[in-house]
């Protein structure tokens, strides 16, 4: 349950929209992301990848390679002498760096560190692997089936009925109540499946890191990662190294979406430059990206729900099949939680399968499973609607998860904004504004739990009464901004005063990685609490100043004043009074605050959206895009909006046109920006952002997160929009114009 | 690898004739992307854009010659072109992003030989030529007698196009190339559509050129198509027509853009938009842009 | 390895460098000049990330070789900025907070000043059109379309 946290306040910075303090750097090409630096003395590294979906590595010959001019190391498998004794972290490093076999087209087999990009590129060229080609399966439904390709034997945990094939590793079940007879309760039934296509996370910086080691076991690792402190631990891990002596720096970030949540590449960097004794960058290519790093699952699922004619849902089930690639673990459980997350519900079962499939490790992707967990039960949700002829709104609301509300994956919820987002859908103009010819209004719902996890941060009070704040999570969308501000905020100072860095690894205690929202949540925690920390710091010293007790001082608008009369008529001391005088008083002044941040209030949204089907070619346009979503409190609206904005962007890309295509061969045939098609400007109408806030109990200023839950609506809201318009309902994305034109004429 | 920069056909003619593994660059938004995917290996780069005469629009005999190494660009911005060939002008404005319009050629998107090309529809309708200097001096080819097959020509060794040509428009004609893509902009075509055409005193199609991209290997130039339209209206009868023509004379594949179905459907659609813009822009009073 | 020596103009500043036949404008832009505020997002010409202006023309600094900027005037996003005095696109984009992660940030402000240069009065259908080679993947492009309009007005209304 959420610690009572919150109290309202009025706020004086947090909800205002400040220039961010990253804001000139960036804008001016100053800011150093992961490839935008370098050290004398380095080295290229590169990476040589299997055109095989599934292929054993009976020998690699490096001699050729080896032996040309500028070539100062060569790695395979062999060179990694660690064998971490977690499952966990031996699929991490078999990941980064194929063993007996490789599991997808473009598992990494070989690298080079070089002293040229055009000599590293020869070098892998002139390294022979000798493959033996295996059968191979790609698709969560075939990979199920019995006498499948098995990715690798042996994995399949407990949770698994009997008489699966060995590809399915985990089964999860969720729900209460008893659907069958929720469903004799109905007057209509809707059951149908869905698919949904992998997607990639896009962002638009590939991955990058510099990286010495040192025979002493010393080494820097500079990376773009959404955790810095993940990235020490698992590199650690997979290479036995002291984490301790490996100290990381997080460079600035160019998206990352959850696919920078994972280790991909940087043992590898981290093997080169101890082999070479020389600092070795390492850069993906956009191929490599697509073909070696995070795409999100690709998905399989039957839903079925029993609807009474006034709307009311009276049962509900969802089986989800989610491939988890080329490794076990998968994200089919939160799939499985979060479907039927925004409805109070009687009777509600689902499950999940996790898959394997000869395709990258399938990484996270902003709410993973959330959006695959939605979009088939909105999607009936819908057509229920349709054919009781229900106000979808109506519908939804009647059927809301509210506070004291069991949801369909356990918890009860305590107070929480999904009527709220529905309200302010129903009365916004966007819902009662006409529709033209083959147009169509779709509308969904989406959930995510949100995270808060480790969290440290340190709050130093400098000689001059300015403030430098310490934190652990790379920024990537704003977050120094909302740091500066609640410090700000809290301290009572101006802005200005403060200035927000992101610690490298040895600088500060352990920091989860930036995912499941919980920056703006947990750091922001920590970030007040360690105001407060200082605070308290602060009047001891005032109380010491004047001679009275520290119970006796308040703090507000940046300074120590006395708590009343009786406590002495004292001026108040300025931070920077205090801060001048702190080697008198005791030292130096900081505040820090270490916390396991729990009480972060779980998220919804609504989303509307109008398109319209081109009826002969089956293209769609997106016509307008309304995004209601709980935000507790913003912040600072600029980048929550920014947050609602991306994640319908992205959704939007996922719904219409966004695929992995994989040939017969088990190659991915789209690998590249050009045929893996992210919405581009000249696709997207504005997309208003309607911010509510439903201040979270779990959170001082009653902050909720608000980075993924976006994406989740979107592929349903989309599809019934489209299904609308087109007069057919769409059960598969990407809803690509062949996909839509073929139903139109199936019609 | 070299890196050459002659100032003279005569040169380029000399550096490719000498060294058959060279390659020549225009605008490189093709050529890069092959370079750095290592799927070729040149022995040298012909940089075409020091070739004063290559790098300038000029009127000839009523048509236009346009350097190859003229960006699509600057056709885009050269009003009067775009008043005789608006058809082809866009065609090239449509090739990738504004940043690729910048550098991708004409004669480049030729000589890539990819059937998606979305220029070469639109020229092969408009009767462009290609005029090619080699060892053994110049001649003229017309645009359908390039390409080959996929990626390949039927340019000799030594030989390079160093413009363009399109002829002056006659009297009471249009031109318009539509495109099929899935996004609105950076997609490569998944069918496209050319047609120009000429109307008499009547207002009946006295002549037309049709020619369909991406659903064969080398965009075709389809007579069954153009037959549909000559000496009608162009009235809706006439357009189905010519829809079920184009669909019929479609041989595409199923690739990761599009399946052979949607192809076949899509590039009937699309005849019969690009007919209405033609017809429009010729001064025709059927059918109207859609 | 023979190299190329090239002589050419960047941001206005004469410069030489040694290259690769091979070797992209972008690669020596990043690798051997140390400007590095163009970004390589694919190296394909799909993103746009590395916009520059070479001549007054937007290109793809990834789909150029670097032998070809000889006697050519480059302009980059490290030159946008005169001293401390921010473009004011770059004013408005962080006034609009049309950026979030910023790696598409300058190669979008280098393709929108050469925009405003051209057309000082674009609708919001040609920024859009014009800026569809710039990928963006976190903001939607609502903020940065609303920045690049809210800029072209004032500089208009300044004019």
């Amino acid at each position: 349950m959420p610690k009572d946290e919150y109290t309202s306040r009025d706020f004086k910075v947090v909800g205002t929209r400040p220039i961010r303090p990253d804001g000139i750097e960036k804008v001016t090409g100053k800011a150093r992301y992961g490839a935008d630096i370098s050290a004398p003395g380095m080295l290229w590294g590169a990476i040589l990848r299997s055109p095989h979906a599934h292929a054993r590595i009976k020998g690699i010959d490096t001699s050729k390679a080896r032996a040309m001019k500028g070539v100062k190391a060569v790695i395979t498998r062999a060179d990694f002498t660690h064998q971490p004794e977690d499952s966990g972290m031996a699929d991490i490093l078999d990941n980064c760096m194929a063993g007996d076999k490789a599991r997808y087209d473009g598992h990494a087999v070989a690298a080079v560190a070089a002293t040229s990009k055009s000599i590293a590129r020869a070098a892998l060229a002139a390294i022979e692997v000798d493959y033996e080609v295996l059968p191979h399966v790609t698709d969560v439904d075939e990979a199920m089936k019995t006498g499948a390709p098995v990715v690798e034997p042996g994995r399949q945990q407990e949770s698994v009925p009997e008489g699966y094939c060995e590809n399915v590793t985990g089964r999860s079940q969720y729900g209460h109540g008893d659907p069958e007879s929720g469903f004799e309760q109905a007057d209509l039934i809707v059951e149908r499946s869905f698919k949904t296509a992998a997607t990639h996370q896009g962002y638009i910086e590939p991955h990058a890191c510099l990286a010495t080691l040192d025979s002493d076991g010393q080494g820097d690792l500079w990376v773009c990662t959404q955790g810095h402190y993940m990235v020490r631990n698992v590199c650690a891990g997979v290479l036995g190294l002291d984490a301790g002596q490996l100290r990381v720096t997080a460079s600035e970030i160019g998206g990352g979406f959850g696919g920078k949540t994972h280790v991909w590449m940087e043992p590898t960097a981290l093997m080169l430059a101890r082999k070479s004794g020389k600092p070795v960058k390492l850069v993906l290519s956009r191929d490599e990206v697509f073909r070696a790093t995070g795409p999100t699952a690709s998905s399989s699922v039957d839903v079925k729900i029993g609807m009474t004619s006034e709307g009311k849902i009276t049962g509900a089930t969802a089986t989800y099949r989610l491939q988890a690639g080329a490794y076990p673990g998968g994200i089919a459980f939160l799939s499985a939680m979060c479907g039927f997350a925004p409805y109070d519900l009687e009777n509600v079962r689902t499950e999940g399968f996790e898959v394997m499939t000869n395709r990258p490790k399938a990484a996270a992707y902003r709410a993973p499973g959330a959006p695959m967990g939605a979009y088939p039960v909105e999607s009936v949700i819908d057509e229920l609607c349709q054919k009781l002829d229900l106000d979808p709104l109506e519908t939804r609301l009647k059927n809301a998860a509210r506070e004291g509300t069991r949801s369909s994956y356990g918890p009860t919820y305590p107070a929480i904004g999904l009527e709220a987002t529905l309200e302010a859908a129903k009365s916004h103009p966007h819902w009662s504004a006409p529709l033209g010819e083959n147009q169509g209004r779709g509308v969904a719902c989406g959930f995510w739990f949100n995270f808060g996890g480790d969290t440290c941060v340190s709050l130093m009070v400098n000689p001059d009464g300015t403030v430098s704040l310490s934190e652990g999570n790379p920024d990537i969308g704003g977050s120094r901004a909302s740091m500066t501000m609640m410090a700000a905020e809290e301290l009572g100072v101006p802005l200005d005063q403060v200035r927000t860095i992101i610690a490298d690894t040895a600088s500060l205690g352990q920091n989860e990685v930036t995912d499941g929202s919980r920056v703006t949540f947990a750091v922001g925690l920590a970030t007040i609490k360690a105001a407060r920390h200082a605070i308290e710091i602060m009047k001891e010293r005032a109380a010491m100043t004047w001679g009275i007790d520290p119970e006796a001082v308040d703090w507000r608008d940046g300074a120590a004043h006395p708590a009343g009369p009786n406590a002495g008529k004292f001026p108040p001391m300025t931070i920077k009074e205090i801060a001048a005088i702190a080697s008198n008083t005791g030292g130096p002044i900081a505040g820090h605050h270490e916390v396991n941040a729990e009480g972060a209030g779980v998220s919804f949204a609504t989303h509307m959206v109008d398109t319209e089907v081109d009826p002969e070619t089956g293209a769609v346009k997106v016509l307008r895009y309304t995004v209601f979503q709980d935000a507790g409190k913003a912040v600072h609206p600029d980048y929550v909006e920014g947050q609602f904005q991306g994640g319908a962007a992205q959704g939007i890309g996922w719904a219409i046109n966004e695929e992995y295509i994989y040939g017969d061969d088990g190659r991915l045939q789209n690998a590249g920006f050009l045929d893996y098609r992210i919405p581009v400007a000249s696709d997207l109408p504005m997309i208003e952002p309607v911010i509510l806030e439903i201040p979270n109990p779990g959170h001082p200023y009653g902050v909720r997160g608000v980075g993924e839950t976006s994406i989740v609506p979107p592929l349903a809201a989309i599809a019934n929009s489209v299904s609308r318009a087109a007069g057919v309902r769409l059960t598969s994305l990407p809803m690509s114009p062949p996909r839509v034109l073929a139903a139109l004429k199936a019609q | 690898m070299r890196f050459e920069t002659p100032t003279s056909v005569d040169q380029a003619v000399a550096l490719l004739a000498a060294d058959p593994e060279a390659r020549v660059l225009a605008g490189g938004t093709d050529l890069l992307v092959r370079l750095r995917a290592g799927q070729i290996a040149p022995s040298a780069i012909i940089d075409i854009k020091r070739i004063r005469e290559m790098t300038v629009i000029s009127q000839e005999d009523g048509g236009w010659r346009i350097g190859a190494a003229v960006p699509s660009a600057e056709m885009n911005e050269h009003a009067a072109l775009k008043a005789d060939w608006p058809g082809v002008v866009e065609s090239a404005d449509l090739i990738g992003s504004t940043q690729i319009q910048g550098r991708a050629t004409l004669a480049g998107n030729l000589c890539n030989a990819s059937p998606a090309a979305d220029s070469v529809p639109a020229m092969m309708a408009a009767r462009a030529t290609a005029r090619i200097a080699g060892p053994d001096g110049t001649r003229d080819v017309a645009v359908e007698g390039i390409p080959t097959g996929v990626g390949k020509t039927s340019l000799e060794k030594g030989e390079l196009v160093t413009s363009i040509f399109l002829p002056a428009k006659p009297a009471h004609s249009g031109d318009a190339y539509l495109r099929f893509i899935p996004r609105t902009e950076m997609d490569i075509a998944v069918v496209g559509c050319g047609i120009s055409l000429t109307l008499d005193d009547q207002g009946k199609i006295s002549d037309a050129r049709v020619a369909l991209g991406a659903v064969a290997p080398t965009v075709i130039l389809s007579q069954s198509c153009a037959d549909t339209l000559i000496g009608t209206a162009g009235d809706d009868a006439a357009l189905d027509a010519l829809a079920a023509a184009a669909s019929a004379e479609a041989k595409p594949i199923d690739d990761k853009r599009g399946t052979i179905a949607f192809r076949k459907d899509v590039v009937g659609v699309l005849a019969k938009r690009a007919a209405k813009i033609a017809i429009t822009r010729a001064g025709g009073k059927t059918g109207g842009e859609t | 390895m023979s190299r190329i020596h090239v002589t050419t103009t960047i941001n206005g500043d004469e410069t030489e460098y040694l290259c690769e036949a091979g070797e992209t404008l972008l690669d020596v832009l990043r690798d051997h000049l140390d400007m590095t505020g163009s970004k390589e997002g694919c190296g394909t010409g799909d993103c746009g990330a590395c916009s520059v202006v070479v001549d007054g023309r937007l290109v793809c600094s990834c789909l150029m070789l670097a032998a070809e900027a000889e006697g050519r005037a480059v302009d980059t996003i490290e030159g946008m900025a005169q001293g401390n005095q921010l473009h004011p696109l770059q004013q408005k984009f962080l006034e609009h907070a049309a950026l979030q992660c910023g790696i598409c940030t300058p190669g979008i402000l280098v393709a929108a000043k050469n925009l405003l240069e051209r057309n000082p009065n674009p609708s919001e259908e040609e920024v859009r059109y014009w800026l569809a080679g710039n990928l963006c993947r976190c903001t939607g492009y609502d903020k940065i379309i609303r920045a690049v309009m809210d800029t072209a007005a004032d500089l208009r209304g300044a004019a």
